[in-house]
Parts: structure tokens; sequence; C-alpha cells
């Protein structure tokens, strides 16, 4: 068989080759891609691939397309509430008749649905005041609502109408009248909520991240600065767009 | 008699007498002994196990080993404890953001000593992590993590880090108001690290904010996907330990007589 192979393909080192009978010292030296070449017991003609090297590798192989057969899923489904697009409703916290100017109202309405009173927050709502906001910027603006969740790690902030400031009972964190920061640990002004109006209510939207200057940006977690290069650093969701 | 384990130091007039000639009945208690003895056998003529056990539980250690090399199977007996008690607490809990809290107060108040086993969990969970310091402040200051244990050291590390994921995912799982606020502030300090922190929060939270689905999220980290890593970890921590022997107190001094020190062929 061996004489077989060498007719078709001559062997690279033919000096090895004495009598019909290959010489391979060491396999290792020998470069033909053949197994029959190689002198590997068994082997047959236009074989490269040991049968016991294939079947090594069939047997790898099948393990691993096992093993992701159930980790992959499993990762995936792990994984995937980081790419689901949660749906935001708009919710009617009242009359625009309850808002004014000058201070804030608080109202309490459901930001996740589905876990009962787990799920409803407090926020802060008002009035568009020119004076102190500048011009309006869009439909969404007529009145400004901020979220009570603290922007050094998430507690619950309370307007104290006295100060005209929030403040945070966890760490100190202190934000002026327009939700910037002014004292304590805090990265960034609060966050807001778009709002707009509907049958003569006010109604709350999806919330929505601001810097320092109130400049708008998709929602963030707490603790994440979005001046200077914070909006890169802290990526928010994927599926998460300010309107 | 295959199995041969080291004779316990009786006085000669304890120790157990060969059987004299002639003398044949076993008795009711000799006859039991021998019917354990070789219930013992036959397990390990087809196991081998007793070698491996032998390799374990009889290893010599080092002259001066104090009350201090205690603290790791002390750390070991507490994480037993929180496994079963918390095996227990899991027939009662119901991780629903509905229902946690309720059935949290029927265990504490009305389960037959429901109060007794969530107070070991919970007294447990503290104890775990002092002894935990103990046993790698014990192993730093005797300088038992240099050569060759450097890989038990990080396992020991590794083992510290889910420890406090446990102590984490588990200050949840009451749900009042002090484990909501507690688990937002903590979820929030691991969005500040950058780049990866907001999706990790996002992997933690199973959305952008505390959701239905957190705590159930929660409770699977904390009773089987932790709990089984640190239980593996651990048998590779103590394989470690026996395979490479504890070390000596450093205070323990080598032997000043050179000829103590020569090596026996």
């Amino acid at each position: 068989m061996g004489d077989v192979a060498r007719g078709l393909t001559p062997p690279n080192h033919p000096e090895e080759v004495r009598s019909g009978i290959a010489v391979a010292k060491d396999r290792r030296q020998t470069k033909s891609k053949y197994t029959a070449d190689r002198n590997i017991p068994g082997a047959f003609e236009g074989e490269t691939v040991t049968r016991r090297r294939f079947m090594t590798t069939t047997t790898h192989a099948a393990g691993a397309i096992a093993a992701s057969a159930f980790a992959l899923p499993a990762l995936g489904f792990a994984l995937g509430p980081v790419f689901e697009k949660v749906e935001r409703r708009w919710e009617a916290v009242g009359p625009t008749s309850d808002f004014g100017p000058d201070t804030y109202v608080p109202k309490v309405f459901t930001e996740t649905y589905g876990i009962g009173d787990v799920g409803k927050t407090t926020v802060y709502v008002r009035q568009h005041n020119e004076e102190i906001d500048g011009p309006q910027k869009d439909e969404y603006d007529a009145y400004i609502a901020i979220s009570t969740k603290c922007m050094h790690l998430g507690c619950p902030v309370r307007f104290v109408p006295a100060s005209e400031r929030f403040i945070c009972p966890c760490h100190g964190g202190v934000y002026d009248f327009q939700g910037k920061r002014t004292g304590g640990p805090p990265v960034r002004p609060l966050d807001r909520f778009y709002t707009r109006v509907r049958d003569g209510q006010v109604e709350i939207g999806p919330r929505f991240s601001v810097n320092s200057e109130l400049r708008r940006f998709s929602p963030r977690y707490p603790g994440e600065p979005l001046d200077g290069i914070g909006q890169y650093l802290y990526p928010s969701r994927p599926t998460a767009r300010k309107l | 008699m295959k199995l041969k384990l080291p004779a316990p130091p009786l006085p000669p007039s304890f120790k157990p007498q060969p059987r004299r000639p002639g003398e044949k009945e076993l008795g009711p208690a000799g006859t039991a002994k021998e019917a354990g003895i070789s219930a013992v056998d036959w397990l390990d003529e087809r196991t081998s196990l007793s070698g491996a056990a032998r390799w374990m539980m009889f290893r010599k250690v080092p002259k001066g080993t104090n009350w201090f090399y205690t603290l790791g199977s002390a750390t070991m007996f507490a994480f037993l404890s929180q496994a079963v008690t918390g095996v227990f607490l899991a027939m009662y809990y119901r991780p629903s953001a509905a229902e946690a809290y309720e059935s949290v107060r029927y265990i504490t108040n009305e389960a037959f000593l429901g109060e007794f086993v969530r107070g070991m969990h919970k007294w447990g969970s503290t104890v775990m992590v002092i002894l935990v310091f103990l046993h790698m402040g014990r192993t730093y200051f005797f300088g038992a993590y240099k050569y060759p244990r450097e890989l038990n050291w990080v396992v020991g590390a590794v083992l510290l880090v889910l420890t406090m994921l446990m102590s984490f995912t588990g200050y949840l799982l009451p749900f009042d108001q002090k484990s909501y606020w507690a688990t937002i502030v903590g979820v929030n300090i691991n969005g500040t690290g950058p780049l990866v922190g907001p999706y990790l929060n996002d992997f933690l939270l199973a959305g952008p904010d505390f959701g239905a689905t957190t705590l159930s999220r929660f409770y699977a980290i904390h009773m089987m996907l932790v709990p089984g890593l640190i239980a593996a970890l651990i048998g590779a921590h103590l394989y470690l330990v026996a395979k490479l022997g504890t070390t000596a107190p450093p205070w323990l001094k080598a032997e000043k007589d050179p000829e103590l020190r020569k090596e026996s062929a």
C-alpha cells in the first residue's frame, strides 16, 4: 500500500527510500501531508489526517456543541434584559391648574409596572419658569418634572420648600431649585422626565439625564457623571434614547 | 481486614486483644463489629476511598501548629451552616416583590423555629465574613501565602469575593425598606465602574430599573449560582491544603544543630 501511495505522490525525501521501503527515522521530520508518506501504520492512500486524530477532533467538537447547546441559550437568557427595549407610558399626574411656576408639587406615579407599590415613585412637578429656566426648549418643556432619585447612589431626595433645596437623606447630597448640585457627593443634576399636556392634564413620560448645563442625555444610572468624557465612559442602554 | 487506621493511643489493658486459639464464638457485639468492618471493606474494595481518606485526614502537621490554624475549618463550618439553614429557609421563602416580605414575616413570626433558623442564617452570615477575614489575616501574618501556596491564596481571594457577593445578594431578600435601598445603593456603586458598570447594572437589575424579575434574579444568584461556585472552590482550596501541607508559625526557627539539617539519603 505504501508503494502505491508513493507511486502517486513522490516522497519529499527520496534518499530515505531504499528498495521500495520508506525509512523515516523521525516522523516529525517528514514534510509530506500524506499519512502514508509519514510511515504511519494502517495509512490509507491519499489520507492526510490520521483516523485517531480525526476521532479525537470529532469527539471534542461534539462535546463543545453539546455544551454550547445549553450554555449559550442560558447566557442569552440572563443577558437578554440588557438589550431589551422597555416601553415607557405617559401617565397623567393632575390638571395644569395644580402646578405653579414658583414651587414644586410632589406627585406619585408608576415608573415600573408589574411590581405593585415597589414600582411607584415620587416626582416633583412645576410649571416652566422663564426667569429661572430661560426660554422653553420644546413641547416637552412646558412643565418641569424632577426625579427624586439622588444622583449620588440613587436614594430618594426630598424637596424642602423653606430652603428651596432638594436634600438626600443618605449621604448629604444637596441640589438647588433647578436640581443642580450645590453640595455633597452627587456627580450631576437630578434627572428629569419629559412632560406634555393632554386634555388639560399634565402627563409624565420617559426619564432623561442632564449634565451640569442641563443639556439632555439618554437616561443614565446615578453616580455616572455626564460632563467631559463622562457621557462616553458611562454609555446608556442601547435601547434607551432621548425623545 | 484490609482497612488499616492508625491505632488510638490507649493503655495496653484497653487495646483489643487477639482472639485466643480455640475461641470461636464472636458473640452479638463481635458479629456487629465484624459486619461493620466487612461493610466498610466492601465499599473500599470497590472505591479505594480509604487511601484518599487517609491522605486527607492523617496528614503530618508542622511543630507549633496552634488554634489559629482552625480558622479555615471554622469558616467552612460557617458556610455549611449557611447552606443548611438556607435550604430550609428556601422552603418558606417566595422570591416575588409582592410576596417576599410577607413570606419572611411568616418565617420570623409563625413558622415553628423559623425565627431561630432565620437568625442562624442572618447572624451566621456576619460570623462567616468575620471568620473569612480572620483566616485571611492568619494566612498573611504567618506568611502562609508564599511559595508554593500562591495559588491557594488566589483561590481564597476568589472565595472572599464570592462571600461578599453572597452578602450583597442575600441582603435584598427580606425585602424591607432597608434591604431595598441598600440594594439600590449597592447596584449604583457597581454602576460607577467605567464602560462596563452600566451594563453590569442592567444585568443585575434585569432591566433599567428595579423591576419584576430583579428579586428572583438576586435569589437565583444567592442560592444556586454562588453557593455552587463556593462549594467547588472550597474543594479545590482543601485539596491544595492537603497536597502542599500547612506551614509552621513564623516564630518557630529552623533547628540550629547542623546534624539535624543534614539530608538523609
